[in-house]
Order: C-alpha cells, then structure tokens, then sequence
C-alpha cells in the first residue's frame, strides 16, 4: 500500500517528464496559485490521450476528475490525476470546430462517464471511447444541443413533455433461464431516483447496468453568471446529504481563485460542520444497512444517535444540516463557550452510546452472516475504478485526503483514516463505524484548540476575469473536487464539482456480481452513492 | 452491552403527546391522529416521489420513522407503490428527466388522491429554478394540493403539513 510513502511533494515528476520526453510530448508547465495544491501543465492537443494515457497509466496515478470549459473558439479539457497525494492537472485545448479528442478510458476506466458527460453537455467526442452510448443526456434535449456550450440558453428548448428514455440500449444476455430485471427510476423507498437493470439466472446477478441522470437538473449551467454567495447557496444543494463538503469545496476553490486567506476560527469551524456531518450520516447508514437486512433494532438505535444529533445541529447552529454554513470567506455561523461545553458532553455521550452498541453488532451471528462476505470489491477493482472514501478504505486503499493531502485545519491534527482489507459490506460497516470514533477525536481536539479571535469571515475581494481555483478535501463519502473559473464582475464562469459518488457508483456494478437480486438493497446502501451528486 | 440489556437502557423515547414537554410535537400528533382516525379510517398511506431532489428533503422524511415521531403511531404509512397511495408526497424541482415518470406516477395513483409539494424546489423551484433540464415547481407537471416550504423542511413542519391536508 502506498500510505506510507506519502507527502513525497512531487518527486516523481522528473520520472513522469522523461518518460514523455521519449515519446515526443512536453509538460509546459503553467504557474497558477489558484490551483494549488495541484500544479498545472499543458499539453498540445495531438498529445492527450494515448501516448500520455499510457505513460501516467504506467507510473500507477489515480484518475481523479475530468472536465471542459468552453473558451471562444476552442475548448479546453482538464484531467486531474493523482499520485502519493500530489495532484497535477493536464490540460489541452480543444479546437472548436473539430472538438474532437483521444478519450482516457481505455487506460483510466474512471474517465468513462466523466468524458460521456462532456459528450453529452459539451459535445466533445472521444472517438476511441469504448462505450459510446449517451450517458447524462436522455431526452430533454437533443443529440445536436450541447448545454453547457457558452451559446446555449439556460432555458434551452424543451418540449411540453420531455419524452422518457426508454430506449437506451442495454446490455443483452441470452440463455437457459436468463432474464431482466428493469428496477426504477421510482424505487420502491424514500429514495432517490435512478434505473438499474439487472440480468439474472435464478437469484443470482449476472450483470447490473446503472442508467443515472434522471435528476440532472443543470447545476453546471446554473451556476453561470452567479456571484459567489449565489455559488455557495448552489453547491450546498449539489447533494443535502454532503451539504457541509460541496460549500466548503466551491469557497475553497473560490477563495483560492481569488486569493483569500480564511480566518483561523472559521477554518475551524468548517472542519466541526463537516465532521458533524460525516458522523451524522454514518449513524444514519449503519443503521440503514442494518435494516435492509431486517434487524431493526439497529435502525431504531441508530436512527434515535442521528436524530440527537441533528437536534444539536438545529439548536446550535439553526439548521439540521447546516446547509448554508460555509460562506465565501469564512463562515455563516459562530459559537459561544457554551456550545462548546454543551458539544462535548454530546460528543462524551455519543461515544459512549456506541461503545454499548459496537459489541451488540459484532457478536450477532445472524447480522454477520448477512453481511459478512456480501457485496465483494477487491483492492484490484476498488483501485482501477479509483474509488474514493469508505469504499476504497474497506477494499485496502487506504488514501483520506485530511491525512494524505492535507487542507487547514487538518493539516494541523493528523488524522487517523481507518481501513480495512475484507473488501465487503461488513468491511464497509466497520470502516464507517470507526470512522465515527475518528471525527469524535476530532471534534474533541478541534474545540480544545479553537481560535480565540472572534472574527469569522475575511473580506471578499473581485478576482481578475479568468482567475481560476481548486477545491479538493474529503467529505463523509470521500474525496470531493471543484474547480471554479471566474468571469467579469465576480461571477462564475464555471462551476465543475466532480462528486465522489461518480467514482463510486461504478464499483456497485462490479461488486454486485454472484450476489442474489434480494441483497442489492443492501449492497447499494453499504455503497451509498449520491443520484443528485452524480446527475448534477 | 447485549442487545436487550440495551433495549430496557434505552426504553421507549417515542415522544407521547401528554408526557412530552413539547407542547407544540404534543398537541399536533394528537390531532393527527384524530383526523387521521377520522377521514381516513385510521390509515393514510403516502407514497413518496423524488423528480430532482438534492436527498435533503428525503433525509427530513425518513426521519419521520425514527423513534422520536414515529409517524405510523398516527395512522400514517409509507407505501412502496403508488397504486397503495392517498398521497404523492414529491420533493425538488421537476427535472425534465424525470417528467414522464412523475405523470404517469400520478396516473398511477388512483383518486381520490392528493399531492403534497415538500421543500422550496418542489414549491417554487427554490435554488434550481426552471431551465434547459428543470421543469421547476411541482406545480408545473402536476396539480398540487397543498405545500410544504423549507430547504429542507424540518420533521416537525412535515407533521405539520400532513395534518393541514388531512384536516382539508
């Protein structure tokens, strides 16, 4: 594992240069303080793709995220990839009129559905893509219309009726007693909505195909021509569940654009929501993981810790989810030491109440056997699918972006990222569980050494039209990125925010395999990726 | 711990109307439950539908099964198909995606029927508004009986939501 050859603050980049050199490609590199800590390189256009594709595959980097901006006359394409923590972004420009480019996923099986949603808003192809078929695009718009294209209306060209998509093109399977299963987008629960289709012989899952993109409601389109408050409102509702993470991404990303320092306190301060965050989701999905396989007591227990917990939120900061508690430049919501008090002994009580629980999940036979060797992902697969967050930590890639790459405040509390070989849902289970033990410490040693200094929001200064910043930090499901490019007058641009769900969604079709059709609940809920997140 | 010797630990907080000192929780499940009794025979079902949500709004609603409102001691319950339903309860903007399914949901669900518009997108399309991809407010693909602002709206003003319709 490559956890402890960490901080190597690019090392590797001689190795990376050379081995292109032999192959007639050059990195210029860019200098752009808005993009740290990624450092930035250009690549000509007839370079991306295969020749680099293999040499960065070679030298064992994670794909990260991919996105396009639409300049005047040509489009520029960013990869970002990662390596012992360090990140660079690649970047090409795209002529217009061919908008034509050499595609990362044969090499990166990650880069799939980002290039297949550039195709479909951007109108990018990638010739050798493997998987043409549309992706985020069903029917509310055309084949010949590109939304994100700087030239197309915000409110597009719709129909009365947008007409459902209901001949996206399968995989087929034929044989004795193979059939389909068609699952959505309406499910059965309080969720939200997506297509699954399953081939299955008996019980047993042969393939899942997942068709998202039924809630893409534009966020990237939306966002253009916001000013920076408007931005931060946007990202918070990118998906409820990560409130806290996509605020704190797109301020980060615009901060660093426009060169704001955040005052310490409010750093803090962002840390505790997105710790208080991250626990409030784990408690809600082990007790929903739990549930699926009808052991309600865990879900009455957990369910009840979530509860108080947000209760909390409400009464201390106003909100449940603290949705619009990160604000550009700091942040919206302050605490007194009474909070901090009333935090702690909460903090006592929680870690008490799981350390009753923990032994009551452990030693039930029958949970166990449930969940004990169900949903499989292998290290091999968690890793070429780059997943990030609980489901990589329980397959054995052991990568947390607070410890690895750390951001303030983290840098100053070295985090501890559990992990976990087994690779299947109790794996899954447990992570996230001790992960609640760690945001526990956290919180702890974050109030014990909160800032004094009342202030908590640093002026806002206009960036230069053209500034761009990066956002990238872990959020409760794992590494999160944004990247904001402003134009005149403070207003976005572009607002590209990959989730960590895009990363993580595929896993599911993989590690469904050999599983019964009456264990998905399960599986996908011990995945637990966001719809809206990945729609956008 | 074991699991029972935590079961009697925790006992029962399901919040009683008389014994729970929030008088507002107290005296709106009371009155839900008498109007549910009342015209619905004891039971309204709801079925729950996300056309463009962020998941906010569906966090608020499953947390209405937690202990603490445990919703179905008033008669309400959650079904997995529309054809169950007496209510549609939708949440988020309509994204365009997703407007086939919520007509023929609705179509789906057999009269009388009513729908309720929960959290700001679903009723006036909030933060997402009406574009290329969204159709905005509920209100916009099928008619809507009542709303229920927030972003998201708390357990509490759902409850509080519910007994308005029910009471209608």
């Amino acid at each position: 594992m490559e956890n402890t050859t960490l901080r190597s603050r690019f090392q590797w980049l001689p190795e990376l240069q050379t081995s292109l050199v032999y192959r007639d490609i050059s990195l210029k590199e860019i200098i752009n303080d808005g993009l740290q800590p990624a450092r930035l390189f250009e690549v000509a256009h007839q370079h991306w793709g295969a020749d680099l594709a293999h040499e960065v595959k070679q030298m064992n980097f994670r794909f990260v995220a991919l996105w396009v901006e639409d300049g005047e006359d040509s489009f520029t394409l960013t990869a970002c990839l990662e390596k012992q923590a360090d990140y660079i972004l690649l970047r090409c420009f795209v002529p217009g009129e061919i908008a034509e480019a050499p595609s990362f996923t044969p090499y990166f099986p990650a880069a799939d559905r980002m290039e297949r949603h550039a195709t479909d808003l951007f109108g990018i192809r990638f010739p050798d893509h493997p998987d043409p078929r549309r992706w985020t695009r069903h029917q509310a718009w055309s084949e010949r219309q590109f939304p994100l294209r700087k030239n197309f209306p915000v409110s597009g060209t719709p129909l009365p009726l947008t007409p459902p998509d209901h001949n996206y093109p399968f995989i087929g399977a034929q044989g004795n007693g193979v059939y389909e299963i068609p699952v959505g987008p309406v499910h059965a629960g309080t969720i939200e909505p997506g297509h699954f289709r399953f081939l299955a012989v008996g019980e047993t899952v042969l393939n899942l195909e997942e068709h998202l993109g039924y809630v893409h409601k534009g966020i990237e389109k939306i966002a253009e021509g916001r000013d920076p408050q408007g931005l931060a409102r946007l990202a918070g509702r990118v998906s409820g569940d990560a409130t806290v993470a996509h605020a704190w991404a797109a301020c980060m990303a615009m901060e660093n654009a426009a060169g704001i320092t955040v005052p310490a306190r409010a750093v803090f301060l962002r840390a505790i929501f997105a710790e208080r965050e991250r626990i409030a989701n784990h408690l809600g999905d082990i007790g929903g993981i739990c549930n699926d396989v009808g052991f309600a007591f865990a879900n009455y227990q957990f369910s009840r810790l979530r509860e108080i917990w947000q209760r909390d939120n409400y009464a201390w900061f106003g909100h449940r989810f603290l949705m619009d508690a990160v604000v550009p430049g700091g942040v919206a919501k302050n605490i007194d030491e009474k909070i901090v008090d009333a935090m702690r002994s909460a903090l006592l009580r929680l870690r008490g109440e799981l350390d009753e629980l923990r032994p009551i999940l452990e030693n039930n036979g029958s949970l166990q056997d449930r969940l004990v060797t169900a949903g499989y992902l292998s290290q091999e697969l968690a890793q070429a699918f780059a997943c990030v967050g609980y489901m990589a930590r329980a397959s054995g890639v052991d990568y947390d972006v607070r410890r690895d790459a750390p951001y303030p405040p983290y840098d100053a509390f070295p985090t501890k990222a559990v992990c976990s070989a087994d690779g299947d849902v109790a794996a899954r289970l447990h992570v996230r569980y001790e992960d609640i033990y760690a945001a526990l410490d956290l919180l702890e040693r974050l109030l014990a050494s909160l800032p004094r200094q009342r202030e908590i929001l640093a002026a806002w200064h206009v960036p230069p039209a053209g500034a761009e910043g990066i956002g990238i930090l872990e959020s409760w499901r794992g590494e999160l990125l944004c990247h904001v490019r402003f134009g005149e007058n403070n207003r976005i641009a572009r607002y590209y925010p990959r989730d960590p769900s895009v990363l993580n969604w595929p896993s599911l079709e993989k590690l469904i395999h050999n599983n019964i059709v009456p264990d998905f609940p399960l599986c996908n809920k011990s995945v637990n990726a966001s719809y809206s997140g990945q729609d956008l | 711990m074991s699991l029972f010797g935590k079961i009697f630990k925790t006992g029962i907080i399901t919040e009683r109307f008389d014994a729970y000192s929030d008088a507002e929780m107290n005296q709106v499940g009371a009155e839900l439950r008498r109007v549910v009794d009342r015209r619905f025979s004891g039971n309204l079902v709801i079925r729950q539908v996300d056309p463009g949500s962020c998941n906010g709004c569906e966090l608020e609603i499953n947390a209405l099964g937690n202990g603490f409102y445990d919703i179905e001691r008033y008669g309400i319950s959650f079904a997995a198909s529309p054809r169950h339903a007496d209510v549609l309860l939708v949440t988020g903007p309509v994204a365009r995606h997703m407007q086939a399914a919520l007509l023929a949901t609705y179509e789906a669900t057999p009269d009388p029927k009513w729908v309720v518009a929960v959290g700001d997108c679903a009723v006036n399309a909030g933060e997402f508004g009406q574009t290329y991809a969204s159709c905005g407010a509920v209100e916009q693909v099928i008619p809507v009986d009542l709303v229920i602002p927030g972003c998201p709206p708390t357990p509490l003003s759902l409850m509080k939501g519910l007994l308005k319709l029910a009471g209608q």
